[in-house]
């Protein structure tokens, strides 16, 4: 906690308070820095960017694990277990490895710099691990009430929305959270295959750092500022947020 | 997945899976599942197979312009191999994913059996732990590399002048490590603890009252009933934690940026340096390809011997 609430502290201080001498307790409380974050369009722009393609890459995510996920959690076809673990291992590919090809291939399809074309790299890793939550959960409800829908003439399509949709509603919104959450996170390939339109916070503030004379205080402020979405998403799943982190296999 | 699937031992025909036939053979062996896992499979081809694929064409080839290339084989493993940076990063990384299983497990572990089992301290505990797994991990970096310096952050003031002790992560390699080794800890062991939370959960309570009734002491109940119930999510750890600490990059990069000299240079980071840094795309695809195919032998002989020893 200690680190989070020193940034928080000089989040609310001017820049020569920082560099000028040692302080436990800011002598000048001001928000300065946080105005700066939300009038200059680099910073507030690049914040949005972040939030459309994180936000994107979740739904899309969803909606293509979720049929996955049933297919897995209810059915044995050839190669099943093959393709499940196939589909863990790249969500444990070194992001790094992609690097180069992302950013040729994105080029020359006309994906780069768009929100879209982040959001798509990022299902690399959250598909598979939104697949590996939503099956975890989706076993865990008992096989019994698909028989019954299927008998009072439920088909696949209608029993799946009407029924067991609003039944898996907690993992949805697991599965949303963390892909959210990991899209949030990564910086190594939004920062690669953008360059203006769609730079994500994450890019922006490593530009400060390599610049000269280092804006502490505002990079604080954007800190603190990213945790924000994280903090507000995690409150509403926060009793399931374990079950979650297990992959749903709890 | 259980028995009693090959009852009625139909054909399954390839068509599209018509809503009307799939009732009557839920939870039955059915190929035709295959057009729900399709999507996900396209999408997964898209964004891993296709760029691997030009991964193994850099790694062949050498590349002076779009159209002028040259087919050079496995010249580029050879060099990714011999080159001794290369060796030293491989090594280095090990060594740090081991450091982190080490401190990280045990560690969680503990905290896990610490936390609240009821009441609102739950929500509480659980909100607090997880929030450092929720922040960008640039800003993780970020928040180190601030906190740690010796001038004007607080853990680096601290040990500098309280405790007397000379720290200077952008200096001193010993210190860069300790720095990042420590980030790290604080960074993921909340993940550790949130999964073995979640598996001290799902232990009966009667577990527990038989425990207390035999009088067992603490340490008893925690190495017969809670260590072995931990075993499936404990699996899950070991693995995230080892691959996410293996591909680590962002932290490192944004708190020393690979230095000072090399003494952080994890492979991501040296693979990075290659490829988008210095446009090195043959060795780079090459030294890629064996970094991927590490990760992926690691992986799988990880998730067999674990998954095998919890049978």
């Amino acid at each position: 906690m200690l680190p989070l609430l020193w940034m928080f502290g000089m989040s609310i201080r001017p820049n020569e308070d920082i560099l000028g001498s040692f302080a436990l307790i800011p002598q000048r409380v001001t928000f300065d820095n946080y105005v700066t974050f939300f009038t200059d369009v680099s910073w507030y722009s690049s914040y949005l960017n972040s939030i459309i393609y994180t936000s994107l890459n979740a739904v899309m995510s969803l909606i293509v694990a979720l049929p996955a996920a049933y297919a897995f959690s209810r059915f044995r076809f050839a190669g099943d277990k093959h393709l499940f673990f196939w589909l863990l291992t790249n969500r444990m590919a070194p992001p790094a490895v992609f690097l180069l090809p992302f950013f040729q291939i994105y080029q020359s399809v006309g994906l780069f710099d768009t929100h879209l074309g982040v959001a798509i790299a990022h299902m690399l890793f959250n598909v598979p691990l939104a697949v590996w939550i939503l099956e975890g959960f989706m076993s865990g409800i008992p096989r019994e009430i698909d028989e019954t829908a299927a008998i009072d003439g439920y088909s696949l399509p209608r029993f799946f929305v009407r029924i067991f949709l609003p039944m898996i509603r907690s993992a949805i919104g697991v599965t949303l959270f963390f892909c959210f959450m990991f899209s949030w996170v990564e910086l190594l390939i939004a920062r690669t295959i953008t360059s203006v339109d769609a730079k994500p916070i994450a890019a922006t503030m490593t530009r400060t750092v390599s610049a000269a004379g280092v804006d502490w205080a505002l990079l604080a402020t954007a800190g603190v500022l990213t945790i924000v979405p994280g903090a507000i998403v995690i409150w509403f799943v926060r009793n399931y947020i374990a079950k979650g982190f297990a992959l749903g296999r709890v | 997945m259980t028995a009693g699937s090959q009852v009625s031992g139909e054909v399954v025909t390839a068509a599209p899976a018509e809503p009307q036939e799939t009732r009557a053979d839920l939870k039955r062996k059915d190929n035709r599942a295959w057009w729900l896992v399709l999507p996900v499979v396209v999408s997964v081809a898209f964004t891993a197979i296709i760029p691997l694929m030009t991964v193994v064409n850099f790694s062949v080839q050498d590349v002076f312009s779009p159209s002028d290339r040259v087919f050079v084989g496995l010249d580029w493993f050879y060099e990714a191999v011999r080159r001794p940076e290369n060796r030293e990063a491989f090594v280095r990384t090990l060594l740090f994913s081991a450091q982190v299983l080490l401190v990280e497990i045990p560690l969680g572990v503990a905290i896990a059996v610490a936390m609240p089992r009821r009441g609102f301290w739950v929500s509480a505990a659980l909100v607090l732990v997880a929030l450092p797994l929720l922040i960008p991990w640039n800003v993780v970096g970020t928040i180190w590399q601030i906190f740690a310096r010796a001038d004007i952050g607080l853990g680096g003031w601290t040990i500098n002048n309280v405790l007397g002790i000379g720290f200077n992560y952008t200096l001193d390699s010993t210190d860069a490590w300790i720095t990042i080794l420590v980030m790290d800890v604080w960074h993921w062991t909340p993940l550790v603890a949130l999964l073995a939370y979640a598996g001290l959960r799902s232990i009966p309570e009667p577990y527990f009252q038989a425990a207390q009734i035999d009088g067992a002491s603490g340490w008893a109940t925690f190495r017969h009933i809670q260590l072995p119930r931990l075993r499936g999510v404990l699996t899950i750890a070991i693995l995230l934690r080892f691959m996410d600490s293996f591909m680590i990059y962002t932290e490192p990069f944004v708190v020393t940026g690979g230095g000072p000299g090399n003494a952080t240079s994890f492979l991501s980071i040296l693979l990075s340096k290659m490829a988008v840094g210095q446009f090195d795309v043959g060795p780079a695809g090459a030294f890629s390809l064996i970094y991927f195919l590490i990760v992926q032998v690691l992986c799988y002989v990880f998730f067999t011997v674990l998954t095998r020893s919890g049978r």
